[in-house]
């Protein structure tokens, strides 16, 4: 992450359940992302989905990711094009399931994270500082445990397990 | 050093070393379960991971729950792609109309006390209530399971729920889950695991003490772990005398690769070892609930969380009541709706459609064997396949557009059920029952608002 990742704000709020970013009745038509992208959080953003740009972050409240452990609610996510998701707090079996799919997930404070806001992720020894460009105010984000780190540069747990033929720890 | 919580026990015991709240453990597991749904993508995960064996076949099963029946080519891919998997590499798949896993692995006692067990469906918790470690996970750490037998986990700090007092008549352990999710929050729990304890729950039977732990995922929790008490050792001294202790499938007793074929038959129920929490345990979290004082409740749309009192939702007309799911689909709710309905006049109101889905086909044939299934047919119950059904939109009836759901299950986020302008509310099976038979949300008749 040297030299930052910069990006534009895409804000969801908070307790944004696993089936607001891509329902159940999606995924059983699917497992593509490529597909499931164009119904991303659809029952809360209907124009979200269609109004997404590379290199944009994704900016969340609360228990991000809370109820159904799916999978594809990061990986619908990866395939919309975004690379990290910011949150206040992420639901567990989201966040593994991001990890595991090489999706980045950093919990920090965004109650001051605004859509449209520009955003720095900067790199830092053991936790992650993020700028904002309009407030000026830096918050520090929370950096994964070495085992989580591991799988993430790894590109995933996939990828993981079979260049090692194990678990990390 | 203090104490070790029953999250602490059993992972220390899988990971064959004392580990404690905050450690990162890689533990061996019991049991890998998967769904139709999350089945999928974990076995394109253990192809791509290069798996070449399943770690132990016999402690690998999958289900066909959520898409049952399939009723499109893409879910019919999906239960082939599961089914010759499971074929190929010798672990077991359940049938169409099995019914739920999680519910299917306590029915045939595949769980046991003492063991950590993984699926990938977040309501794998549910099996918690049976004194064991039982989390719900991806596709990709499914596979991992597969393949390695392990997984790895932060070990989670634990909240300690007392349940103290006395029900009153009329008040389900669905109504108790929602006072504790009210009090608890919907991410008050999240990475934490939770343990029930206190006088209150000598009353909760093993289906309610699965409701409990069933909820607890709507709170975040990791695990949601029961006592091993008098009503557990029962359930279990009950499996027992079904399989017999001589020829059960042990833990540990891995068979080689390409012994083990799956020959139609489940194995005997498993052995289970008690755990119990030590008296100087660390908590990071007390709650106290009085029984004693509580009445029905429900969750308003568009969120579990939403916790009201029955009386306060009252009123609210009812189009379709589901009876069903995880959570409210066991034969003790279905003989309760059945008591309701005859208590109420032993009929549905006009336009109400009344949707019965058994959690399991043991729960089917529970309620064929007693009359309760066909009883609630003659009322005007419309039963489904045993499955997940109706709960999340992928199987099961589709609620008409505009109209009010009122459901015995765990989720009413907006859209949950296939139909964005649906309003879900969930509440017990009794408040189900009355109100399906008032034709709006009414308390049931011991319910002291019902007067």
């Amino acid at each position: 992450m040297s030299g930052g990742l910069e990006g534009r704000v895409r804000r969801v709020g908070d307790h944004v359940n696993s089936d607001y970013i891509i329902a159940s009745r999606r995924k059983r038509e699917t497992l593509d992302g490529g597909i499931l992208k164009a119904y991303l959080f659809e029952a809360v953003d209907p124009g979200f989905a269609s109004s997404v740009r590379p290199g944009d972050i994704l900016v969340a409240g609360r228990n991000f990711g809370c109820g159904s452990a799916m999978e594809v609610a990061a990986t619908v996510i990866l395939a919309a094009g975004f690379t990290v998701v910011i949150a206040e707090t992420f639901a567990r079996a989201f966040y593994w399931n991001a990890v595991n799919n090489g999706l980045m997930p950093v919990a920090a404070p965004t109650a001051g994270c605004l859509e449209g806001d520009r955003i720095v992720l900067e790199s830092d020894a053991g936790r992650v500082p993020i700028f904002n460009a309009r407030t000026g105010v830096r918050v520090s984000g929370a950096a994964l445990p070495p085992p989580m780190a591991a799988i993430l540069s790894a590109g995933g747990l996939v990828p993981y397990v079979k260049r090692h033929g194990r678990l990390p720890v | 050093m203090a104490g070790r919580t029953i999250s602490e026990q059993i992972l220390s015991a899988r990971a064959g070393r004392d580990v404690r709240a905050g450690d990162i453990v890689v533990c061996a597991v019991d049991l890998v379960v998967g769904t139709d749904a999350s089945g999928p993508m974990a076995i394109d995960c253990f192809e791509r991971m290069g798996g070449a064996r399943l770690f132990d076949p016999t402690r690998v099963i999958f289900s066909l729950d959520h898409y049952a029946p399939p009723t499109s080519a893409e879910t019919r891919a999906f239960h082939d792609r599961v089914r010759s998997f499971a074929a190929q590499y010798g672990a077991e798949c359940l049938r169409v109309g099995d019914g739920i896993s999680h519910q299917v692995i306590v029915d045939r006692r595949r769980v046991a006390p003492g063991q950590l067990v993984v699926g990938a469906d977040s309501h794998t918790v549910t099996c918690g209530a049976l004194n064991l470690f039982a989390v719900g996970v991806g596709s990709s750490d499914l596979a991992a399971a597969m393949l390695t037998g392990q997984m790895w986990l932060r070990v989670p700090e634990t909240i300690r729920v007392t349940l103290s007092g006395r029900r009153a008549a009329g008040v389900a352990a669905k109504d108790v889950a929602l006072a504790v999710l009210a009090e608890v929050g919907t991410d008050g729990a999240d990475y934490q695991a939770i343990e029930w304890t206190g006088d209150g729950l000598a009353s909760f039977s093993i289906d309610d003490r699965l409701v409990l732990s069933n909820l607890a995922v709507e709170m975040g929790a990791k695990a949601a772990i029961g006592p091993f008490d008098s009503v557990l050792s029962a359930w279990t001294g009950a499996g027992r005398g079904a399989g017999g202790p001589a020829d059960q499938t042990r833990r540990g007793a891995g068979v080689p690769a390409g012994q083990s074929k799956f020959d139609g038959a489940f194995p005997a129920p498993v052995d289970g070892t008690a755990v119990r929490a030590d008296p100087d345990a660390r908590y990071v979290r007390q709650v106290a609930i009085d029984l004693t004082g509580l009445s029905a409740l429900a969750s308003a749309p568009d969120d579990p969380g939403n916790v009201l009192a029955v009386t306060e939702v009252a009123g609210a007309p009812v189009h379709m009541v589901f009876i069903g799911t995880c959570t409210g689909g066991r034969a003790s709710d279905f003989r309760e709706v059945l008591r309701v309905l005859t208590l109420t006049g032993g009929r549905l109101a006009p336009g109400v459609q009344l949707v019965l889905t058994p959690a399991s086909a043991d729960v089917e044939r529970a309620l064929v064997a007693d009359g309760t299934h066909q009883r609630l047919a003659a009322i005007g119950g419309e039963w489904t396949t045993a499955g997940c059904g109706a709960c999340c939109g992928t199987s099961g009836v589709i609620p008409v557009a505009g109209t009010t759901v009122l459901s015995t299950a765990n989720r009413n986020f907006k859209a949950r059920m296939g139909e964005p302008t649906a309003s879900i509310y969930l509440a017990s099976p009794a408040t189900c029952a009355a109100s399906a038979a008032a034709g709006r949300i009414v308390a049931s008749p011991e319910d002291d608002a019902w007067r």
